[in-house]
């Protein structure tokens, strides 16, 4: 069982950044998300494209941002559960929570801060006969690369026309043994320099394009041994280990949904007066997955939930503890890892 | 700059006439959320992006003369339940030529 101060559900910006302001009350976190990277949105949908609003950058790239949470929070050691969805959620006598994942693992924690965004990222599935059966127990139908290496010297089909397909199909292109992109059309939709790479890997046949087209049926007793793809209107067949369709994916509040909190518009209804926890005291929603009054769905806006959150945890924890709010110019910041960062001392001298 | 009237039928097809700025840099998929026309949640997931064709929309009638651009064929082309006339309301700008459009929000992805 893993064991927190508060357990995040949500890997988001906001996610991110509540492990720095609860480090600094001394408060540890601990992170499950379902994608298998850091990041949310911004690493998924578009982590190449500019934010403007964010305080203090003129322009930053989502997936720069992430970059610069990561580094920001890393020396209070967050715990990381990726590629698992948050499922259950038991309130134990002593006020302290434990949530199970789909996959199993547990975390028991003292909060919870749900900074969900828009819910769990399910993949669109291809709508093809037997996919259910061939997405069970590696019998090769995946629709996240969650490790590189399960791919090695295997031949793989990806399908899909964006930035997804684009980028893991550049990257497995020296793993695999064989990548074959497959795509309803003829042109492909990211940014430049991926489109212009999988152009050169093409040429260098490191990678095979079938365009337009589209994978139709599988073949298999036991797991996927080829593909029956179409391409115009005539049937070709692509032997392989692994099919991996990259459509896109789609933001469902998933299981939370289920957890008794109050829910209004596909957001949990938050106080926002105080400190954004929900009806069931110790569960906070911070970020996109809240809603309140006036509520505005921005990334600066999560910051300051996250920020308050964490000072409610801390006065709930702390029950009639004396504290006043630290600024980190002043007292520096003392990581979990033992690190110290603090402003150079000014130098008192005189001058002749 | 002046209101212009955008004919809506929403996913349980009731039609709504609503009156629409066109000095606020507004798109129609945010016109329909500013209205509510459909869950929150289930349109404009991306922002308006072009990357996930939940504000898909079937175009009624001809009001509209601007075709799909690159990045709203590349979605749609990947997209469901998508016709002819379909088109993304977060690549629909609305200017004063739109008074009269009619558009029908397409069911949810």
């Amino acid at each position: 069982m893993i064991e927190t101060d508060i357990l995040i559900i949500g890997a988001g910006p906001t996610g991110l950044f509540a492990v720095f302001e609860a480090g600094l009350l001394k408060l540890k976190c601990h992170i499950i998300d379902a994608l298998p990277q850091p990041g949310g949105q911004l690493a998924e949908l578009y982590p190449k494209k500019p934010i403007f609003d964010i305080p203090g950058y003129p322009e930053v790239l989502a997936g720069d941002l992430v970059t610069n949470l990561m580094e920001q929070i890393k020396q209070f050691q967050p715990g990381f559960t990726l590629g698992e969805t948050a499922e259950t959620i038991e309130k134990q006598e002593d006020g302290t929570f434990i949530v199970t994942t789909k996959e199993g693992t547990q975390h028991k924690a003292k909060a919870i801060a749900i900074a969900g965004g828009l819910g769990t990222f399910e993949p669109r599935k291809p709508l093809l006969k037997d996919i259910e059966f061939y997405e069970q127990e590696n019998r090769g139908v995946d629709y996240f690369v969650k490790d590189p290496e399960k791919y090695r010297d295997k031949n793989i089909v990806i399908a899909g026309g964006g930035d997804s397909a684009l980028d893991w199909s550049i990257f497995l292109s020296n793993v695999a043994k064989s990548v074959t992109l497959v795509h309803r059309r003829n042109e492909f939709r990211g940014a430049l320099d991926s489109v212009e790479k999988v152009q050169e890997l093409k040429s260098e046949g490191k990678i095979k394009l079938i365009t337009p087209a589209e994978v139709v049926g599988f073949k298999g007793s036991e797991r996927i041994e080829s593909l029956d793809v179409e391409i115009n209107g005539a049937r070709m067949h692509v032997e392989t280990d692994y099919f991996i369709p990259l459509f896109g994916l789609t933001p469902k509040l998933g299981p939370i949904a289920n957890w008794g909190l109050e829910i209004e518009k596909n957001a949990i209804k938050v106080n926002n007066a105080l400190d954004y926890q929900t009806n069931i005291e110790g569960i906070y929603a911070i970020g996109d997955v809240n809603t309140y009054p006036g509520k505005l769905k921005l990334i600066l806006c999560g910051f300051h939930e996250a920020t308050l959150m964490c000072q409610s945890v801390y006065n709930r924890l702390n029950p009639g503890k004396r504290y006043v709010l630290k600024y980190t110019t002043v007292s520096g910041v003392d990581g979990f890892d033992g690190t110290r960062k603090e402003a150079e001392k000014a130098v008192v001298k005189s001058i002749d | 700059m002046t209101d212009i009237t955008i004919k809506i039928t929403d996913r349980n097809g009731v039609l709504h006439e609503v009156q629409a700025p066109t000095d606020m840099n507004m798109n129609v998929m945010e016109l329909i959320r500013s209205y509510e026309l459909a869950e929150e949640g289930t349109i404009g997931i991306c922002g308006g992006m072009a990357m996930c064709a939940s504000c898909q929309c079937y175009v009624l009638n001809d009001v509209l003369k601007t075709e799909r651009n690159d990045d709203e064929e590349a979605m749609l082309s990947e997209a469901y339940h998508v016709k002819e006339n379909s088109r993304l309301g977060c690549q629909i700008h609305l200017t004063e030529d739109l008074d009269g459009l009619e558009i029908e929000i397409a069911p949810e992805q």
